[in-house]
């Protein structure tokens, strides 16, 4: 088996989160799949670090994971601010600058 | 024995057992995460694919990140995803019902076509390659190699997403406070609303909602004396929701009392 194997896996979870955040309407299962983008290019920082033999792609696979959670922090923040103001975590309802 | 097959270039049997089992499916996961209808259904199979992907980076040399994907994320930002489903419960937007008319199969070939871009690419990209294997840079071990770049060569990034971090927290806190719209009510004011409000009735508290054997009760007005139910024995917020039933329906002369004689 080749280490490249990991990167095909890595870019079909990030086709296949692309596709939920296009696709879902919940808010939160929509954060999920940008949670998996992001996770699918962990994979990728990491299986590249192995196939260069050093270790700059885990530091940043790292730094990734910090920003994720600093995105998950005030993103679920403002699906909470939404909910609050409309009773909806649908992405369709949160519409006002459309009408 | 497994170093050599690093260092060839090539990974060891069991790895590629493990990889081909685990990888399938993670794919799977992900794509019934896609398809289930509920959310939380969705944030476990997203936990599945987290721990995935975990196993991944530990066989991939990646110990620490290994260890960090398990304790960040599927410790922290998966029980927070939950904790906001729990929050904001679970509502109508779950529906799979397509509200943007020709999205999905739209959506479907753009991923299709990306998909393949991207596996093309990649395997274009190092086809042919060996990998190096980290043998060498994990020498001295993992943790003591990252840390080492994260206070040299990465030293000014490591400090800015600590910048980075401080600022979310304080971004979601201002996000998530509400004022008070009323002032808060002391004890003193309560209790004189109690005994000098409109009527004493109530000066003893509310009657508990009704607990029968056939009903698990909180939603259930408690029958009063007369026989007729009291409404402000359920919860308000109950109340609100819909959620109260009727307590006719427990009455004891709706249940058949007729025995049959047994032959």
């Amino acid at each position: 088996m080749d280490a490249s194997n990991y990167l095909y896996i890595s870019a079909l979870l990030f086709t296949i989160g692309a596709v939920g955040v296009v696709v879902r309407r919940n808010a939160i299962v929509v954060f999920m799949c940008i949670e998996l983008m992001l996770n699918a290019a962990n994979l990728s920082f990491v299986t590249f670090s192995r196939i260069n033999g050093n270790l700059d792609g885990q530091v940043m696979a790292f730094f990734t994971m910090v920003v994720a959670a600093c995105e998950v922090v005030v993103g679920l923040a403002i699906i909470v601010a939404i909910y609050r103001s409309r009773r909806s975590a649908s992405v369709d309802d949160a519409s006002l600058l459309k009408r | 024995m497994m170093q050599l097959a690093l260092e060839v270039g090539q990974t060891a049997t069991p790895e590629a057992v493990m990889f081909w089992i685990l990888g399938p499916l993670a794919v799977v996961a992900a794509l019934a995460m896609l398809l289930v209808k509920k959310a939380v259904h969705s944030a476990i199979l997203m936990a599945f694919v987290m721990v995935v992907l975990a196993v991944f980076y530990i066989a991939q040399d990646a110990v620490f990140l290994g260890i960090v994907q398990v304790v960040v994320y599927t410790g922290a930002v998966m029980m927070l995803f939950l904790f906001i489903l729990m929050l904001v419960g679970v509502d109508s937007s779950d529906s799979l019902t397509e509200t943007i008319k020709g999205l999905r199969p739209i959506a479907i070939t753009a991923a299709l076509g990306f998909g393949g871009l991207m596996v093309s690419l990649l395997g274009r990209a190092t086809l042919g390659r060996d990998a190096v294997g980290l043998s060498a840079a994990n020498a001295d071990g993992n943790v003591e190699g990252i840390g080492y770049l994260l206070f040299s060569r990465f030293v000014w990034p490591f400090e800015v997403i600590s910048a980075l971090l401080v600022t979310a927290a304080l971004g979601a806190m201002v996000l998530a406070h509400q004022p008070r719209s009323s002032k808060k009510s002391t004890q003193r004011q309560q209790s004189i609303n109690r005994f000098r409000g409109e009527s004493l009735a109530t000066a003893a508290g509310l009657p508990a909602p009704g607990v029968y054997a056939r009903h698990n009760a909180v939603d259930v007005p408690a029958l009063l004396p007369d026989g007729t139910p009291a409404p402000n024995s359920v919860n308000a917020s109950l109340k609100a929701r819909g959620d109260m039933l009727d307590s006719n329906t427990f009455d004891l002369k709706k249940i058949s009392t007729q025995v049959e004689e047994e032959k």
